[in-house]
Parts: C-alpha cells; structure tokens; sequence
C-alpha cells in the first residue's frame, strides 16, 4: 500500500492543502477573553464527512444552547474545532494547537476510534480532559486516566451483535469481513468472534479488505463458496456500501450485518435500498425513541437544521458538550484536575442516548439499539440492554 | 469450480478498466515519450463530468447512458487539449524530466481543484445503466456492469487501432511518434496531431472513468490516485506505447489481484501489483509485448 510514488503523492497533496488553508477555526474568533474554550478535532471532510458533520452539528448545537442559557460558571462557551479530513496523522497535531495555542479546557473528538486513538496521548500528557462522543474501540480510554468516552465500547457492541446473530438472526456459520486498516473494525471483529464461539457458533471465513478499497468481488466471492449463514461487516459505510451492493451482485442472499459504522444516509445512496434489505446494524441511539430528553432533542436539532433528522453521532455528539457541561458545573471550576474528578463521577446523566454512567474505565455503559434498512428507510428492529 | 470462473470475471472485469486507462497512458508515450502523471485525474474529472451530466437524463436508460458517456468523452477531450496547450506545449523540447514534473503539477492541480470544487466528501454515483444479474447454473453470476466493461472496453480497443493504423491522422501519429523533426519535414503538423492525441487519450479516461464509478459506485477527487498508478503499471507490464500491450497488461495485472486476493492475501493486493512493476522492469524492461529497441545516441 504504501508504495513510493503514493506517499510522495500524498505528501505533496498535503502540502499544497496546507498552503490552501483547508483548515478551520470557528466560533467567535475573538471571543471575551474569560471564556471557556471548548476545542474539537473532527472529520468534517472525506472518507467519514458523514460521521463528522453530524457528530459536529450536534456538538455545535449543545455549545449554543449552552450559551443561550447563559453559559458555564457565568462565563460564555467559546467552541474551536479543526477538520483533520479523516486522514491519518492529522489530528495529534490539531489537539497540540488546540491545547497550547486556544487553551482549551477540554477536548472532544472523534467518531473514527483510529484517529481518537492519535489525540488522546497528546490530550493525555497535557493533562486536558478528552472526552469522545463515539470512538468505541477500548483502547482509546485505555490511553490514560484523561480521557473518556460518552458511547458503549466495542466489546459490548460485538456481544450484542453475537446474540443477536444466534438469536434473532438464527446464524450458526459466519464469515467475517474486516477492514485491516481501522482498529474499529479489527476490534469489532475480534469482539464479536470469542462470545460467537462461545455460544457454539461456527466461523466459516475470515476476510480482509483495506479501507478505500473499491473492488470486493474476490473476498466475497472466496466467502460466498463456503455458504455462511450470515456475514458481519464491521467497517464503515463508504466501504460497506459497496460490499453490500457487490455482494448482492454476486447472487449472495444471506443477511449481512455490522456496527454503529455503517449509520449514515450514504450507505443507502451507495448500496442502494434494494441491496440493502436484509441488513441490519447496532447503534446508539434511534430517533424514534420515546425518551422525552430524546424527544427534546430531536426537536431542537430538527429546528436548527432545517428538519434533518439526527442520527446516533449527532446524539453522541450532542451528548459529549452536554456531559462535559455537567462536570463543569459540578467542579465549579474548570482546573483540570478537578475537571477531570468530576468527569469521573458522573452518573446517571440523562442524555440524549440515554442514562450516562461513567464507569472505572471511563466508558459509558447505555443501552443499544439495532436498525434495519427497509425500502430505503433506516427502521427500529430492538434495544439491547447492557 | 464455479468460485474459480468466477474469480476469473471478477479479475476480467477489474483488468479491464485498468487496461482502459492503460490505453491513454499508452497513446501519449507511444507519441511522446512522456508520461502522463495528469491523466488518472482526466479519469477522475471524466467520473464527475458523468455524475454531473446524469441529472439530465433519466437514470437505468441505455440511451441516458450513451449521452452521458460521449458528453463525459467530450469534456474530458477538451480538457486534455487545454492541459496540453497550457501545461505540456511550452516545455517542448525541454528535457523529459521537466514534462514528467509539470504532469505532476498538472496531477496535483486537477486533484486540488477537484476538492476545492466537488469537496473531499465520497459521492454515490448514479446508475446509469440498466442493472441486471445474469446467473448461470452452479451459481455463476456476471452483471450487467461487467459485460459493460467488457463491451466497451473491446469497441474502444478496435477504435483505437483503426485510427492508429489505418487512418491519415493515426499515419500522421506514427511518423511523429517515429522522427518529429522529419515528421514535420514531410507536412505533418505536429501541434494538430499532438493535441489530437491528448483529446483521445482523455476521452479514453473519461470512459474509464465512467465504467470505474458505475461498477464501483462512490467517487471522490482522489479517486483517480490508485486505479491510475495501477493502470500505469499495467501499460509498463505490457509494454508501454504498445495498444494491444497495454490491454494484455491491465488484463493481466486485474487477474494477479484476483488471485492475491482469493488466495486469503488481500492486504498485500497493492503490493503485489507494485512488486509486478519492479519484476517487470528488471527482467523484461520492454513489457510482454514490447519490442527492443536500439538508443539513439
């Protein structure tokens, strides 16, 4: 993959964006000095733009009702966020700038749990607290005693999805196809695989693809022969939209299934909403939820935005600025340390998604809830309680 | 057995685009001498022109995607011959280091303004053609897409050997492609048969880069990145400035990931087809179908 004439390329590429000023910093640029910075790292362009972008507005929209209400501790909100444009070796640079340069006193970021992964020991060594709206691979909260997350981890999501294939699906084979390069998927993939095995599944094929890649035909074709039950597609949507389109092309009937990777309208244009039934996937949260903080939610975020319907990420998103807010108010201080005890106590926050609990391993331990894809349209099949 | 022939189509049908784009690769060297670096971003403007293009026919239509095939063509041999004009004339006659640099430049250029213009963000493309699976006993099955690639690909073929061997312009291209200075000695004009070139070559991407979008239906600006590299190291493989090397090559080249592919070594499927080129350039430097030549001194 990383022949030559490729990274010079992209290193060029990445030059000349620089020089272009891809870069942005919003919100209020020269805010009252007293302010409470609030920073953010985000994909807000490429391969995971749909992740980011609700991710984002969904912060974007606590920060303002944050300030509408007056802000924290009689202080106004600032809220600066960068895009690292899905890229690899982006976002550590951002938290560095975002920490020395703006002062933030937190940090929030990322959908994708690779680049999560890249921020947090910089967050970490700077004793900023980092709090992830949705990165749910476990290592990233393993970084260090400063860094959280407000959404299951990956082990609860893979045993769901395990029980869910044995139970609501009636599987005993599944082939596997990952993403080599996300540790999402690897990790989703290995967590699903032991409580598989362990309930008497059987794991029929293990593919690999690289994230970016277009062509699937060869790994589904090598699993269609072994003739699985279902196959579990733990990658995001850009590539998910493909495999299913492609898989259906080659005549593979079998429901296919994945995680919170897969949640974003694109899947659907890309694979199409005829390839897509018989798909299912775990997530976070579902609009359709009865809760009346949800409801809340969903009204604000539906009159901010022109009527778009927030997914799992704009509630994950909404949710990391509203936990962080808690906290400060508990702390009655931003000092970092304090900040970062109070972040630690937090429980039973009513959220968006739900009841918040941060647990020893700072994660947040809530609810799931699994999606169908029906004529075009994402549907609510069940919630899966922790 | 059925995993095997179809293992075999899907390895057809992804050579095939890559030898599509080979063919442009090929063209311009077989004229030049030069690489063209820009020309994988030509595929990439073409895959957009027909993502734009398509909102004005109806979508599924055989008609609607003739149209939009020829009207991507036709953007893109335009925009060939005003790189040519811009980037490639003035540097004429300048070392072929300089020329390799500007079509990286020019690379670069198309890239960036794609991202400016069309944003990073991967879009789904529409379908253009009418979707069908065809299913044959044991399980076999090939899509329309890939009789699409197929069909067009081997019509494109024929075309482009026709023009260049039987018509007065394809004449003109050989003896260019032979000695410019006496080329230009006998009444060809040079600038006109070069530009002709350029329009050809990126209508060749434009299509390639419409069949590549259909089949794999997500583009973004930096599509053009590897499927061109990888096109490039088809047309080397088969010899570059070879018409019917550059087809033998991208067929081959589809077939080794395939294979790398359906032997379990999917993550090693790109550096398997980079570790083709180094193979070919150290055993057989002309290609499989290129002849040796003597330098000029």
């Amino acid at each position: 993959m990383n022949t030559a004439p490729v990274r010079i390329l992209s290193l060029l590429v990445a030059g000349v964006a620089l020089l272009a000023g891809c870069s942005k910093s919003g919100g209020g640029s020269e805010a009252a000095a007293d302010a409470i910075v609030i920073g953010e790292f985000a994909s807000l362009t490429g391969k995971e733009a749909a992740f980011g972008q609700s991710s984002h507005k969904g912060t974007q929209l606590a920060i303002e009702e944050l300030n509408a209400a007056g802000g924290l501790l009689g202080k106004p909100v600032r809220y600066v966020y960068e895009d690292n444009r899905s890229t690899p070796g982006e976002s550590a640079t951002i938290a560095k700038k975002l920490i020395s340069r703006d002062k933030i006193v937190a940090l929030l970021g990322e959908v994708a749990s690779g680049r999560s992964l890249e921020a947090a020991p910089i967050a970490q060594a700077s004793k900023v607290p980092m709090i992830s709206p949705s990165s749910t691979n476990p290592k990233v909260t393993e970084t260090g005693d400063y860094i959280f997350r407000v959404c299951f981890t990956d082990p609860f999501q893979g045993k769901l999805l395990a029980e869910f294939a044995r139970r609501t699906l009636k599987a005993q084979k599944i082939a596997i196809f990952s993403d080599v390069a996300a540790p999402y998927s690897v990790g989703l993939a290995q967590f699903f695989r032991e409580p598989f095995l362990a309930g008497g599944g059987q794991i029929v094929a293990e593919q690999k693809y690289t994230g970016g890649d277009k062509d699937f035909k060869a790994q589904l074709t090598a699993i269609k022969s072994l003739k699985p039950d279902a196959i579990m597609v733990p990658g995001y949507y850009t590539d998910v939209g493909l495999i299913v389109a492609q898989a259906r092309q080659l005549g593979i009937t079998v429901p296919l299934f994945g995680g919170d990777g897969w949640e974003a309208p694109e899947l659907i244009q890309i694979a199409g909403s005829e390839a897509l039934q018989g798909t299912y996937y775990s997530t976070h949260f579902s609009p359709e939820n009865t809760d009346p903080v949800a409801q809340k939610f969903v009204a604000a975020y539906r009159a901010r935005y022109g009527g778009e319907t927030p997914d799992a990420m704009a509630a994950l998103g909404y949710d990391s600025a509203m936990v962080l807010a808690d906290a400060i108010r508990r702390a009655g201080s931003t000092e970092s340390a304090k900040l970062r005890d109070a972040l630690a106590a937090t429980s039973g926050y009513a959220g968006a998604t739900g009841a918040t609990t941060l647990d020893a391993n700072r994660d947040a331990s809530k609810p799931a809830v699994i999606i169908t894809v029906k004529d075009g349209k994402f549907q609510y099949v069940e919630t899966i309680a922790p | 057995m059925t995993e095997l022939l179809q293992q075999l189509i899907n390895g057809l049908a992804l050579g095939a685009i890559y030898a599509l784009i080979a063919l442009g690769y090929t063209m311009v060297y077989g004229v030049l001498r030069f690489i063209n670096f820009a020309h994988s971003d030509v595929f990439m403007v073409g895959a957009f022109s027909g993502y734009f293009l398509s909102r004005y026919v109806p979508h599924e239509s055989v008609a609607g995607a003739v149209f939009v095939l020829l009207g991507s063509m036709i953007i893109c041999a335009v925009l060939g011959v005003v790189i040519e004009k811009l980037a490639y004339r003035p540097l004429r006659g300048r070392s072929t280091l300089t020329a390799l640099i500007t079509a990286i430049g020019v690379s670069l250029l198309l890239q960036n303004l794609g991202q400016r213009l069309f944003g990073a963000n991967p879009r789904s493309f529409p379908a253009l053609f009418p979707q069908r699976q065809f299913t044959f006993e044991g399980g076999l099955v090939i899509s329309s897409g890939q009789i699409m690639v197929f069909a067009v690909t081997l019509l494109l073929l024929f075309a482009l050997r026709h023009i260049v061997l039987k018509t007065r312009i394809g004449t003109a291209m050989r003896a260019l492609s032979f000695n410019p200075v006496a080329a230009s000695l006998v009444g060809v004009n040079n600038d006109r048969v070069i530009s002709f070139t350029f329009a050809l070559g990126s209508a060749l991407a434009a299509a390639g880069g419409i069949l590549y979008a259909t089949n794999y239906p997500s583009i973004d600006p930096l599509m053009g990145t590897l499927p061109g590299l990888k096109a490039f190291v088809a047309a080397v493989l088969g010899g570059i400035g070879n018409i019917a090397g550059a087809a033998v090559g991208g067929l081959v080249l589809g077939l080794v990931e395939t294979t790398v592919v359906a032997l379990g070594g999917s993550t090693y499927r790109d550096a398997v087809a980079f570790a083709v080129l180094i193979l070919i350039l150290l055993l057989r430097p002309n290609g499989l179908l290129g002849k040796r030549q003597a330098e000029k001194v």
